[in-house]
């Protein structure tokens, strides 16, 4: 790996368009070496026969050779190609990692059954899934979106409103937070058996469970966020004449957003397990039903289809929340990139 | 830049406000102890006077200041701004702190309008606060947020965000003592150029004696905690002041002996 470090991508980035064909060569590299690490993929699908029976083996061979083929493309003409040959080159080390990877997955599964079958599915089978079994995973998937967003936005409204209140009132604070030290800790899961039946559906007791999730570190986050706002700035606001409302809306939770905004990223955590458990349990849709779904019928391939489904989702969940509070706090000097 | 941006007028009601300080007392609660911090203190300064009050650290300069910007209460005596007793906060007495206190997530015009906007006045005087920016020589900073600012521009700020209400008093609790002396020396003047110019009453904290007799018409000296108001002196002298001038120095040889640091000199 070392050979197609970073280093070698930062010195190459500066080249000037079509210099000598050893410069060019030398630019090419770490494409190169990513081309034939998905060539090497490709290869092993046709190795020899597969163990198992499995339709997508030779579209998983063409899409490998085709990927090889544009990367090495890609990097034979990455002067010319701008931003996206850069991007290429930058990226050339996970490829030649990731090409690897599938090659020795593909030799360890379906060549060889270096791993014991089923519980390790090849990556043509994985395939297989997503092309045969699209609709399925699509509909679960917006499901599980829904049912996430639904619980998750009622879940981090209740709890800014409920924190900024015992934030900034102590006779709300009095009674609320007893109430809140006494639930809160709960594992929302603990729930599950109770909200079930107490609820009309599955639906609004898992909407219910997955809010109490988010709002109790979004409530807690929000709460010490507003209590620990520096009291200079609300002497500089009052003798500027403002008014209670003003230091509510304009001091006190502009300077707590920092904190509400490690709320909402914990409250996003822990409201993922909650949805899992619960679609796992009683929701009959969602990713989480998908996985259970899948165990039942002993098809690991859907079952690791989906985790990687659910995974692209959490961490594009995560990525937008991010995305808000580098828009929001852009005031705030070095914000952590996820 | 800042000479530049003083000589362009902008046309303010120049009025200062009387104050009457009358009797004051007050004290804190520390771990059930009474710990008195004013003693019987009674000042009376006149419309667009500028006095400075100087005392020894800790003397509760600065609890005189809270009172008379209306944060905290008296235990006891009244404090009256123009004969109108001073009940709390309001924007005809404007304060700046030693910390110039911007809010962060604010931009520089943002927090110079914050008082306005607070007041729900900003619509009708988006003007002001421009100008207010350009008399503070931040014309180019409209747009940047406080962590981008140095020590003495955040301080600039923080008096354009005073200023911007038209105070008939301001207060001002030690804003430059965290300056390097070169930026702090050239704010002295700028602080002088503005009062002379719109004609507002200034309260001045400071433990500085030299920047007391540089600024002020009067020099209020305080003794240690409880403070007592120990001696009042006239600084008859034009401005601008020069700070080698045998007339201040002798006067600031005066004030060091009544803070008991005779030996020094």
């Amino acid at each position: 790996m070392s050979t197609f470090s970073l280093s070698d991508v930062a010195a190459t980035d500066h080249l000037p368009r079509g210099g000598g064909l050893a410069d060019k060569l030398r630019i090419a590299r770490p494409g190169a070496a990513a081309a034939l690490a998905w060539a090497a993929f490709g290869a092993a699908c046709l190795v020899r026969e597969d163990v198992g029976d499995w339709s997508r083996t030779n579209d998983v061979a063409i899409a490998a050779f085709v990927i090889a083929g544009v990367v090495l493309s890609g990097a034979l003409a990455a002067g010319h190609l701008g931003r996206a040959g850069a991007g290429l080159r930058k990226r050339s080390p996970w490829l030649v990692a990731l090409g690897l990877f599938l090659t020795v997955w593909e030799l360890a599964t379906a060549k060889f059954a270096w791993l014991p079958l089923p519980f390790f599915p090849p990556p043509q089978a994985i395939i297989e899934v997503y092309t045969d079994d699209l609709p399925k995973l699509a509909d679960s998937a917006w499901a599980s979106v829904k049912l996430q967003l639904g619980g998750y936005l009622i879940g981090a409204a209740l709890g800014f409103i409920t924190g900024v209140s015992i934030g900034w009132s102590t006779r709300i604070g009095y009674w609320v937070h007893p109430v809140l030290r006494f639930i809160g800790p709960l594992p929302a899961t603990a729930w599950l058996p109770i909200a079930f039946f107490t609820f009309p559906s599955s639906w609004s007791a898992s909407t219910f469970l997955i809010a109490l999730a988010t709002g109790f570190p979004v409530t807690v986050l929000t709460w010490s966020g507003v209590a620990s706002v520096s009291n200079a700035y609300y002497d500089v606001a009052r003798t500027l004449g403002a008014r209670p409302s003003f230091l509510v809306l304009k001091v006190a939770i502009p300077a707590a957003l920092p904190h509400v905004f490690v709320g909402l990223f914990m409250g996003l955590g822990s409201s993922f397990a909650v949805l899992v458990v619960a679609e796992m349990i009683g929701v009959k849709a969602g990713l989480g039903w998908y996985l259970q779904w899948a165990q039942g019928w002993a098809a690991y391939a859907n079952m690791y289809a989906a985790l990687l489904v659910m995974s692209l989702l959490c961490s594009g969940a995560i990525t937008l929340l991010f995305k808000l509070r580098d828009r929001v706090l852009i005031w705030q000097k070095g914000v952590v990139k996820w | 830049m800042v000479t530049s941006a003083l000589s362009q007028p902008i046309a303010y009601p120049a009025v200062g406000a009387s104050l009457d300080i009358a009797h004051v007392s007050h004290a804190f609660e520390v771990d059930g102890a009474e710990l008195p911090v004013l003693d019987d203190v009674s000042l009376i300064v006149e419309p667009s006077e500028f006095v400075a009050l100087l005392g020894p650290s800790g003397c509760g300069k600065s609890t005189l200041l809270r009172l008379i910007a209306g944060l905290d209460a008296p235990r006891s005596g009244i404090l009256r701004e123009d004969e109108a007793r001073i009940k709390g906060p309001h924007p005809s007495r404007v304060v700046v702190f030693q910390d110039p206190t911007l809010f962060p997530w604010r931009s520089v015009w943002d927090n110079v309008a914050l008082g306005l906007e607070a007041q729900g006045i900003l619509k009708s005087r988006r003007q002001r606060v421009d100008d207010v920016i350009d008399l503070v020589g931040l014309t180019g900073f409209r747009n940047a947020y406080p962590h981008q600012l140095s020590g003495g521009m955040a301080q600039r700020v923080a008096l354009a965000r005073a200023l911007v209400n038209d105070p008939k008093v301001l207060v001002l609790d030690e804003p430059l003592g965290k300056l390097d002396s070169l930026t702090r020396i050239a704010m002295q003047a700028e602080l002088v150029a503005l009062w002379q110019r719109k004609g507002f009453t200034t309260l001045l904290v400071t433990h500085d004696v030299e920047e007391a007799l540089v600024l002020a018409n009067r020099v209020v000296v305080l003794s240690d905690r409880p403070a007592r108001i120990k001696a009042d002196i006239a600084v008859e002298r034009p401005y601008p002041r020069h700070r080698g001038d045998p007339y201040l120095a002798d006067l600031r040889r005066q004030i060091l002996g009544l803070l008991g640091l005779d030996a020094t000199w």
